[in-house]
């Protein structure tokens, strides 16, 4: 299954939706593009909700990093919501789970963005 | 019972699909739990692409094989490429700060933490790499340095 998404706008935070996989040369490319055109449309503050993604490989990883420094290179922000128990292993053992900042509360994570 | 299974496959994404796929299978027969059947499949995942990308650069006249052994409860799998050969020495260490937010340059990384044993050798010309899990409680925990 390869990598879905869909996005909405929540106080002015845009929150995608992400499903499926992010692999190299599957959802790893299609995030990448849909985080260039939301920060070109103006977006900078991001929420990625991770709650359908089944699997992500060292290239998604690999993307989920570059997006990160994008937005933020950007001068927005990007956080990551409803990890899933792989994911959240793999940034783990990574050592990512200290650079994003991870939430579990779609509503609290909403608000923690800088106002 | 023992079995040992072989594929020759082209240097393309639909091949590291097949790779992980064939991985799921024969771990969930050798009697891995769910857990482990995913790790053991994205090892074999992040090792069928550093042959097809790094290796091969997916280039059309260069085969990877894959190939599985299952021995009482110890899984044998090697992933081989024909191409211009990794360097060991040059693969950064992905944890070091300096590298945390680098794009690329997990695989190895995460197929040495998946997996209880993992050899890289070089071929003429390739690289291959051994990667070696025990099913729980069968025999000899611990990881091996490559060589």
């Amino acid at each position: 299954m390869t990598m879905k998404s869909s996005t909405r706008q929540v106080d002015g935070i845009t929150i995608v939706d992400l499903s499926g996989r992010i692999t190299l040369g599957e959802g790893s490319v299609v995030l990448r593009d849909l985080v260039r055109d939301l920060l070109g449309k103006g977006n900078k503050k991001i929420l990625l909700n991770l709650g359908d993604v089944t699997y992500i490989d060292s290239s998604g990883i690999g993307e989920l990093v570059s997006a990160f420094t994008t937005v933020r290179n950007g001068g927005g922000e990007l956080k990551l919501l409803n990890l899933t128990k792989k994911v959240h292993d793999l940034l783990q053992i990574t050592k990512l789970y200290t650079v994003f900042d991870i939430k579990d509360d779609e509503a609290a994570a909403v608000q923690s963005f800088a106002k | 019972m023992a079995m040992r299974v072989s594929y020759r496959l082209e240097s393309t994404l639909e091949s590291v699909n097949q790779a992980e796929e064939v991985a799921t299978h024969i771990a969930s027969k050798a009697g891995f739990d769910e857990d482990e059947v995913a790790r053991i499949s994205m090892a074999v995942r992040e090792a069928a692409v550093n042959a097809v990308l790094h290796g091969n650069a997916y280039d059309p006249n260069k085969k990877v094989t894959v190939g599985f052994e299952n021995t009482d409860g110890t899984l044998v799998i090697t992933v081989s490429d024909e191409g211009k050969g990794l360097d060991l020495a040059n693969v950064p260490d992905p944890l070091a700060p300096e590298n945390l937010l680098k794009q690329s340059g997990r695989g190895i990384f995460l197929i040495r933490s998946f997996m209880d044993e993992v050899r890289i050798r070089s071929l003429e010309p390739g690289t291959e790499i051994t990667m070696i899990k025990h099913v729980q409680g069968q025999a000899a925990e611990g990881k091996e340095e490559s060589k």
